[in-house]
């Protein structure tokens, strides 16, 4: 389902003496559907920078990251709308949505992006949110007045709202409390099941343990500091 | 992924741009408006287009939308050449496929006018008659931009900054336009204004799949309101993709420099 080759990145940073960072070389990865792959490496070791180019939020310098049958290093604009539309989903760390939107259709808008009726939406929304404990008298509020653990509620909620066929999953257990924990481990269980294609990073190494088949080190791509 | 998500991804190749831009140019004597200007712009699509004042975003807005005759290049709407649409039909389009949100509500507005008279106005000219009929739809469109029922028949000057910018958006998209240009639509309004003007936008560009070229100088208004971006530099477009894919990793220097000033709030 996500098949990445021969993938490398670099920054150009035109305003500080357009110093070029080479940050990965020769990237290669490969997730079946059903499966779930774990990132690991230090900080600043390129995990998040390798699922935004996944998501097609960083642009590759060269290789490719093909996503069912689309090459996200060379696809258009639109074809990547499109995709992350129906076929990739997204849980980042930040919760990022306009301000005065109401909790419910936070979670219920991917849906509605696909023309499901709102009333199911909301209703698929409603579930997500109560199994996530958040309380029902938020869900008229706006998230971006909540907690932080409420907030990465919300993302999961959203994220896994529209069953997407591959998922990227940027720290969904951190600062979530144990009862938390287990519902999103379940949520992530169940995309498996389905039959999901999941990448993930997990600090929880407990989480990683029980929900990752395989682990890749990124360390690996990181490529030789020129002397 | 199943046959059905290939077909989709198929259709997308297929389909064809509502707005076809190729290489416009406009000149102010041998001042560069702008220049070399090329995109497609897909229906349901926004468009969102940045770069500090005398970048040339309104000026290339300007001939977008008619306003402006480019001294080069070719604009496409659904398939017809623009340069050699008659005026009758050009302005025939302005007022029934096309609309166009100012920055300024007060160009957009009839302001001696009442608010439902405003909305009705655009209605009558597309060739509604029963005045029953007009003024049901006006009053359903000033309630989905959120206006109260009970100021249909006030003027806007009576109404707020806001509330004016929600009345020119209701009396440009009442007769049901495919393509909406914006101007700077949130500029000079208070922030807690312009959040509710962005979604409202927002679920009116979903609800009625429209395409829309938004310009602004506001980053964070492009970053929840476009899926495309363009960035304009002394008339040139020096960069354009992803919205977000822009925002988060520019190439050009300008766009870094652009980005990297946002102050945090």
């Amino acid at each position: 389902m996500i098949e990445i080759t021969n993938l490398s990145k670099a920054f150009t940073l035109h305003n500080q003496g357009s110093a070029v960072i080479p940050v990965m070389a020769g990237a290669a990865l490969a997730v079946a559907p059903g499966e779930c792959v774990g990132l690991t490496g230090q900080s600043g070791s390129g995990k998040s920078t390798l699922m935004r180019m996944i998501y097609g939020n960083y642009l590759a310098a060269g290789g490719s990251i093909r996503v069912g049958d689309l090459d996200v290093a060379r696809a258009a604009p639109r074809e990547i709308i499109r995709l992350r539309r129906e076929v990739l989903g997204y849980v980042s760390q930040f919760l990022r949505v306009v301000p005065r939107v109401p909790t419910l259709d936070v979670v219920a808008e991917p849906l509605l992006q696909l023309g499901v009726p709102v009333d199911a939406a909301r209703a698929r929304a409603a579930d997500l949110l109560a199994r996530l404990n958040i309380a029902e008298r938020l869900w008229g509020l706006s998230p971006t007045t909540f907690s932080g653990g409420e907030q990465q509620r919300v993302n999961i909620a959203r994220g896994f709202a529209h069953p997407y066929p591959a998922l990227l999953l940027d720290e969904p257990t951190a600062s979530l409390d144990a009862a938390n924990r287990e519902v999103v481990l379940g949520l992530i269980e169940e995309a498996k099941a389905r039959g999901a294609a999941i990448v993930g990073i997990f600090h929880d190494e407990g989480a990683r343990d029980r929900v990752c088949d395989r682990l890749v080190d990124v360390t690996g791509f990181t490529p030789r500091l020129a002397a | 992924m199943g046959a059905v998500d290939m077909d989709i991804c198929a259709r997308v190749k297929e389909d064809r741009p509502l707005l076809s831009v190729q290489g416009v140019k406009k000149l102010y004597g041998n001042r560069i408006g702008c220049t070399d200007v090329t995109f497609d712009l897909f229906p349901g699509e926004v468009l969102g287009i940045v770069g500090e004042s005398g970048s040339g975003k309104s000026t290339l807005l300007g001939c977008l939308a008619g306003h402006l005759k480019p001294d080069a290049g070719r604009i496409l709407y659904d398939g017809r050449d623009m340069g050699a649409l008659g005026e009758p039909e050009r302005r025939r389009l302005s007022r029934t496929e096309w609309a166009f949100v100012h920055q300024n509500a007060r160009d957009g507005l009839r302001m001696g006018v009442s608010a439902g008279g405003n909305v009705g106005e655009r209605l009558m000219a597309v060739g509604a008659r029963n005045y029953g009929t007009i003024r049901d739809t006006a009053a359903d469109w000033l309630g989905r931009v959120e206006i109260a029922a009970d100021r249909i028949d006030d003027r806007p000057s009576a109404f707020s900054g806001g509330m004016q910018q929600r009345l020119q958006i209701a009396r440009n998209l009442v007769t049901g336009p495919r393509l909406v240009f914006m101007d700077e639509p949130t500029g000079g309004l208070d922030v807690s204004v312009q959040a509710r003007l962005l979604d409202l936008l927002r679920g009116l560009v979903r609800d009625l799949g429209l395409s829309v070229v938004i310009v602004t100088h506001d980053l964070a208004v492009v970053r929840l309101l476009a899926d495309r971006l363009m960035v304009m530099k002394s008339g040139r477009v020096v960069e354009q993709g992803l919205t977000d894919q822009v925002l988060d990793d520019p190439q050009h220097g300008y766009t870094q420099l652009l980005v990297s000033s946002v102050l945090q709030v």
